[in-house]
């Protein structure tokens, strides 16, 4: 077991390795000169030169990627040269409202997908399951953006339910700050995003848990907790179900990562200042440090989602052995 | 085209299997001669009797699906918007599979050093954020449909290539492999002439679902303003309406694009799973 871990933990700091070259060269590819945002064509050529230099953009490619290593290792992500501010003071506001956004959505969806899941494969057949596979099916294949833009349409703009987007009302918190986070005004303005996006992350779960389901009905232990004589909703909770969350489990962390990525579209459409828009804004902007970090953390992030969830498993499933 | 016929034949089994197939064929059909039936081009700016541009008309007899501010025809850009939907896809799917199936053949037929090697840069692979790396790499190499294109398998394989190795160390133990090797069979001759035939049908699975996923990516980068700017696509309709601010005004542009994309999926997803149960024994009475 511990020789095990160890092991992960080289793959994934070989991992983090290999990709954050792949992302420093990607990034040095990028169309037009950054130091344009930063430096005015109109200062003195002598002025540019000390700005570029401050930056380390003077230096030759090999020693800013060895600097940016060095960096990287030590939490420091830089200036951004947007707006000169810190990008780790950037950073730490946008990733909050980010998580705070897709976690609760995702284990809310994850909870009603396994539930409704296993409920559909236990009483199979009908009109009802068919009905929910089928509208399932159809929600996951409808872009999340274009979801979230009808309701908006429907529950913002001609009922007035719902703020159709940002963080809070502007201007009423001077601040990010706690007491912003558990405002009924920040709540109210988070309702329409995360109703949105459990909407659409619940699909998945929810399928898979039924096939799960109907895969481990047909399995020995199932039969035997009806011959001892269980009662009907023990063997679907304590054994079935149970049994049948494993497969669904294991694609926590997958989705987890796909979801902070696709954060990108939700995020643009409500107006919702989290690391995706921060991402888009940054490209746009040829800001690399930003974009940079960015990706940095949502791979660090996934990374370690991984991790955790195989280490998870076996917890769930004693069978699986380390080695 | 023997696979073709054993997939046309299998998803006819069951009704949605059926229903979904016509679907994807009318699109297919769609796309070919879209543009020929639509009333309008895709940018064409259309003016009133008194040479007044009709703009965000509702929809009338004239323009089934109104106009937007620019005074373009919503229907006829849904009809020139098939076409990039289903070259995208269908070029990402299968680009997609092509590079999964050699990854996972080689990887899993080799194991060792070369499966370790070829998984971890997987894993690479797995750590990139999706959508943000296919903005990064637009960015870097400009919009247009092959770059889209590109941009999309590059990160697309990854999936495809786990699922395709995980079969091929399944069917490796097969008697049949063995028995190739005793009778004299190279590696290469094993690989392409025994085992690939028998993925096939996993990799077909997985060009539906591909096609699936990559529909939906290529309309997010629409909507999230790197599309083609050369062609009009369902993705970048929404986009427009949303960068006019205008979709709250005129919800019949904004709407139809969006139900096209569920349509279209939504039957390669039953496709999908229609031929996966036919290939798929464990699968049979789901």
């Amino acid at each position: 077991m511990r020789q095990y871990i160890v092991r992960r933990l080289v793959h994934m700091i070989v991992t983090l390795f290999a990709m954050m070259t792949i992302m420093f060269f990607m990034f040095r590819l990028l169309p037009g000169d950054p130091t344009m945002t930063m430096i005015s064509s109109a200062m003195y050529p002598k002025a540019q030169e000390a700005m570029r230099a401050q930056f380390g953009l003077d230096k030759p490619l090999f020693e800013q990627y060895l600097i940016y290593l060095k960096n990287y290792s030590t939490l420091n992500f830089g200036y951004s040269f947007h707006s000169s501010r810190q990008v780790a003071e950037l950073l730490g506001g946008r990733i909050v409202n980010t998580l705070v956004l897709i976690l609760p959505s995702m284990i809310v969806a994850y909870a009603i997908g396994a539930f409704v899941g296993a409920l559909l494969g236990w009483f199979r057949g009908g009109r009802f399951e068919t009905s929910i596979v089928f509208v399932a099916t159809a929600l996951q294949a409808a872009p999340v953006f274009w979801l979230g833009m009808l309701a908006i349409l429907l529950f913002s703009i001609n009922l007035g339910w719902f703020p159709p987007g940002h963080l809070v009302t502007p201007g009423m918190f001077p601040e990010q700050n706690l007491g912003m986070y558990l405002s009924a005004d920040f709540l109210h303005h988070l309702a329409l995003p995360f109703i949105v996006h459990t909407a659409y992350q619940v699909c998945f779960p929810l399928l898979l848990m039924r096939s799960s389901m109907l895969a481990t009905i047909g399995e020995d232990f199932v039969e035997f907790a009806r011959i001892k004589g269980l009662r009907e909703h023990n063997i679907l909770f304590g054994h079935a179900a149970r049994n049948s969350l494993l497969p669904v489990a294991t694609t926590v962390p997958m989705i987890l990562s796909w979801a902070l990525a696709g954060s990108v579209v939700i995020e643009t459409v409500f107006s919702w200042p989290g690391l995706g828009l921060l991402m888009i804004e940054g490209v746009q902007r040829s800001d690399f440090p930003v974009v940079q970090a960015a990706f940095f953390l949502i791979a660090v992030l996934t990374i370690l989602g991984t991790f955790t969830a195989d280490l998870l498993y076996g917890l769930l499933d004693p069978r699986i052995v380390y080695d | 085209m023997n696979w073709l016929r054993h997939f046309v034949s299998a998803v006819h089994q069951t009704r949605a299997g059926r229903i979904s197939f016509y679907i994807v064929l009318a699109c297919v059909v769609l796309a070919v001669v879209g543009p020929w039936i639509a009333p309008y081009g895709p940018f064409e700016r259309i003016y009133d009797a008194n040479e007044r541009l009709v703009r965000l008309s509702p929809p009338t007899s004239e323009f089934w699906l109104g106009t937007t501010i620019y005074g373009r025809d919503v229907f006829s850009q849904m009809l020139w918007g098939t076409r990039p939907a289903m070259i995208v896809g269908f070029a990402t799917a299968f680009g997609v599979v092509a590079i999964g199936v050699n990854v996972g053949l080689i990887a899993g037929y080799y194991g060792g050093r070369v499966d370790s090697l070829m998984m971890r840069i997987t894993d690479i692979f797995l750590g990139l954020p999706f959508l943000p790396f296919i903005i990064v790499v637009l960015a870097i190499t400009g919009r247009s449909t092959t770059t889209i294109i590109v941009a999309m398998t590059l990160i697309m394989w990854r999936s495809a290539a786990r699922v395709i190795r995980a079969q091929v160390l399944s069917i490796k133990q097969a008697p049949f492999v063995a028995a190739a090797r005793t009778t004299g069979g190279g590696d290469f001759s094993i690989i392409y002439r025994e085992i690939a035939p028998n993925i096939m049908p996993i990799a077909l699975v997985n060009v539906a679902f591909s096609l699936a996923w990559a529909i939906i990516t290529e309309a997010s980068i629409g909507f999230l303003g790197y599309g083609d700017p050369k062609a009009t696509s369902w993705g970048t309709i929404i986009h427009d309406a949303y960068a006019s601010q205008m979709m709250y005004q005129a919800p019949w542009w904004v709407i139809p694009p969006g139900i096209a994309i569920m349509i279209l999926v939504s039957a390669v997803y039953f496709l999908g799973r229609a031929y996966e149960h036919v290939v798929n024994p464990r699968l049979a009475g789901q």
